[in-house]
């Protein structure tokens, strides 16, 4: 992963005592609260409901065990002893104390982490696919790319006060798990006639209240034009995008207002200025920013052998046969496989980490991942590099702590805000409806026959959890001071990606069980054999399940 | 008269502000885009533009104007940064002033988008904001102040 030098220590050091001057600036009153608001958010600082929440980035998602440990460290002393792994990849503490945030940056700073744009109207943390360098689908680590975007929208002077907040997502293989076509800009690797690799970007893809699918706005760019292509969009968003309502500020917005003919012109436009100039890539910069992600020390491993060992543990023991095959994917090098670790274990808040955890995770990959985790958007934990025979032991360890939850990929493994319980932007409470999701079905077999279905939980409009890409999605909506919660069908993040459409009229809170469980019997009746459940909902469409939910009971 | 941060300084600024109700703005005054674009001579002239005037009316002119306002009616309006950059990325070498509702914690920013004078409308402590200009010591990506990113200038030391 990316080991910084001097000079990446002295920015987040300098940034760091930036931050405590004007903390201390504010609590001595000098800072109008309102002038204080931009400052906080550009260091990760919400003011949130019942205390302050600090969003540490986790550039793309990567982490060391160091970096763990630390967090872990920090969530006891400062905190209370968990962390949050959020949609954006990064991890949120709910109960910091404001002035002591200078002093968890600092603590941050010394692990090479820090909290900077993980909020505000900037360029936020750039994300990627969470089995970036192992996946067996990839063109290209997407990682060294997301590395050069991270530098380059790092105090970014000219970007720092745009319209709107700015996401943009990497992604480098066939399968598309970072939804590039739900961020402002959304980057795939992809060959051109010659095959070289080079770029094809995506822009105006959003989420929010207006949910959209991005649009093509360049089929295939070199590599060595990524920054100036992307500084030539956000000059165009940071002067021409609406500024007078935060509901329209989105570049999406922008772009279905101008058209993405006229708005490529005005990149275009904006380009040929940029284009050539100092910001473009040397060849240097992109070995050098490869050179933090090559291969780890992987072992030549006698596959025969380990795939026997491991069907004989998988016949003794059909737990860990359940676990390895939910849980584990196929990694490029044989004789390794990707591990998800779920952090959505009914019970607990999805994507919630105690320090505990933390420190087994980072023990654990200590032992058997190089050293390294992955926070993914879907809100789990990743250990990319383990041997197969070592899969056993490590699954035992996970199952003495909790961690070893059997259901990626199935209906439990929701991706949920924090909601009304923590946000105050938040219409609605999420956590007691993945909750009670969750406890309604806990049964593991029946998941299983369910096969992949991709459920997400958003509290408001703005979309947290993703509610308009799920499968299933469920939104909390306020009527009249009453929460009752909106059901959307048939979203998806993949390559073919789509938005989904709403059911109908919304839902009481202790009825979403029960709507779930109708919109389940609904698929398992009209399914074909192998059809998952967004296959059978885009063969029939909204309407069978539509009636069985609002049928009248007799 | 006013006072104003200038190259790094506080200093008094002897030239009068715009005043859009004029028809014909003194001869050293500083004019609403409208009074300058009237202008038949516009040699020396010293023009303000607001949020939604970007700077492409000025570009053929950039090398008679001795100084531009890029106003900032509210702080975290940023477009005054990109018109900022864009005026110096094109060649204009005169003053560049920011005024308005900045603050000093933006300081650093909009001298690295190539401003070199400041004109805060709450001006009752520029020597203490002056500190807003510092703070960094280096930065990855090319600005006004250091046209070449990070990337072309780090030493290639192994990590």
């Amino acid at each position: 992963m990316y080991v910084y030098d001097q000079i990446d220590q002295n920015i987040v050091d300098e940034r760091v005592a930036q931050f405590r001057d004007q903390t201390d600036r504010f609590l001595a009153g000098e800072i109008p609260e309102a002038e204080f608001l931009p400052l906080r958010l550009q260091n990760g600082l919400y003011l949130q409901r019942l205390a302050p929440m600090l969003r540490i980035a986790v550039p793309y998602g990567l982490m060391n065990s160091t970096q763990l440990r630390k967090l872990a460290e920090i969530s006891r002393v400062y905190d209370k002893g968990y962390a949050h792994i959020s949609t954006r990849q990064n991890v949120q503490l709910n109960w910091p104390r404001l002035a002591e945030v200078p002093d968890i940056l600092a603590e941050l700073a010394t692990v090479q982490m820090h909290a900077i744009q993980t909020s505000g109207n900037c360029i936020r943390n750039t994300t990627t696919d969470q089995f970036a360098g192992v996946a067996c689908d990839e063109l290209e680590d997407p990682r060294p790319y997301c590395e050069i975007i991270r530098q380059w929208s790092t105090l970014h002077p000219e970007f720092a006060f745009l319209p709107r907040k700015f996401k943009i997502a990497v992604c480098g293989s066939t399968q598309d798990r970072a939804a590039i076509h739900n961020h402002d800009i959304g980057i795939e690797l992809v060959p051109n006639e010659h095959n070289e690799i080079g770029l094809r970007i995506l822009v105006g893809g959003g989420l929010g209240r207006t949910p959209v699918i991005g649009s093509l706005i360049c089929e295939w760019l070199d590599k060595k034009h990524l920054l100036t292509y992307l500084e030539a969009i956000l000059r165009v968003y940071n002067q021409r995008g609406r500024r007078d309502n935060k509901y329209k500020a989105r570049i999406k917005i922008l772009v279905k207002a101008m058209g993405v003919d006229v708005f490529r012109e005005a990149v275009e436009n904006e380009w040929k200025a940029l284009k050539d100039g100092p910001s473009t890539l040397t060849e240097e910069a992109i070995v050098r920013a490869r050179s933090f992600f090559e291969a780890p020390d992987y072992q030549v491993i006698d596959i025969d052998t380990a795939n026997a060992e491991l069907e004989d543990q998988c016949t003794r023991d059909p737990v860990f046969a359940q676990w390895v095959k939910r849980n584990t994917e196929s990694h490029r090098v044989p004789g390794y496989r990707i591990v998800t670790i779920s952090l959505k274990a009914t019970g607990f808040a999805p994507g919630d980490i105690t320090a505990e955890q933390l420190e087994l995770l980072a023990e654990l990959s200590d032992l058997y991942a190089f050293g390294e985790i992955r926070s993914t958007h879907q809100q789990n934990m990743v250990l990319a590099d383990v041997p197969t025979a070592k899969l056993y032991a490590l699954w035992q360890r996970l199952q003495a702590t909790g961690l070893a939850t059997a259901n990626i990929g199935t209906l439990t493994d929701i991706i949920c805000c924090p909601g009304g319980d923590y946000c105050s932007l938040a219409n609605a409470k999420s956590l007691p409806v993945a909750e009670a999701i969750q406890v309604r079905f806990d049964n593991l077999d029946y998941l299983y026959d369910l096969g992949p279905i991709e459920l997400n939980i958003s509290g408001c409009m703005n979309a947290c959890g993703h509610h308009h890409i799920g499968h299933i999605g469920i939104l909390g909506v306020d009527k009249k001071g009453q929460e009752f919660y909106q059901v959307c069908l048939g979203g998806s993040q993949s390559k073919e990606a789509s938005i989904g459409k709403i059911l109908g009229p919304s839902f009481n809170q202790e009825d979403i069980p029960e709507v779930i469980e109708k919109l389940l019997s609904t698929y398992v009746t009209l399914r074909t054999e192998e059809e998952s459940f967004l296959e059978t909902y885009r063969r029939v469409g909204i309407a069978p399940f539509k009636e069985r939910v609002y049928a009248q009971d007799h | 008269m006013p006072r104003i941060i200038k190259h790094g300084a506080v200093t008094e600024d002897t030239r009068p502000g715009v005043d859009p109700d004029v028809a014909i703005p003194a001869p050293d005054q500083v004019c609403t885009l409208e009074q300058w674009l009237q202008l038949t001579d516009k040699e020396g002239s010293a023009v303000q533009l607001e949020p939604g005037q970007p700077p492409a009316p000025l570009l053929d002119h950039l090398d008679q104007i001795h100084l531009i306002v890029i106003n900032f009616p509210v702080f975290t309006d940023g477009r005054g940064f990109s018109y900022a950059r864009e005026l110096r990325q094109r060649g204009y070498s005169g003053e560049l002033r920011a005024g308005g509702h900045f603050i000093r914690d933006q300081l650093n920013y909009l001298h690295r988008c190539g401003f070199d004078a400041f004109q805060m409308s709450d001006d009752s402590n520029l020597e203490a904001a002056l500190a807003g200009l510092d703070g960094f010591t280096e930065h990855y990506q090319a600005a006004i102040d250091q046209p070449l990113p990070l990337f072309r200038r780090r030493k290639q030391a192994a990590p």
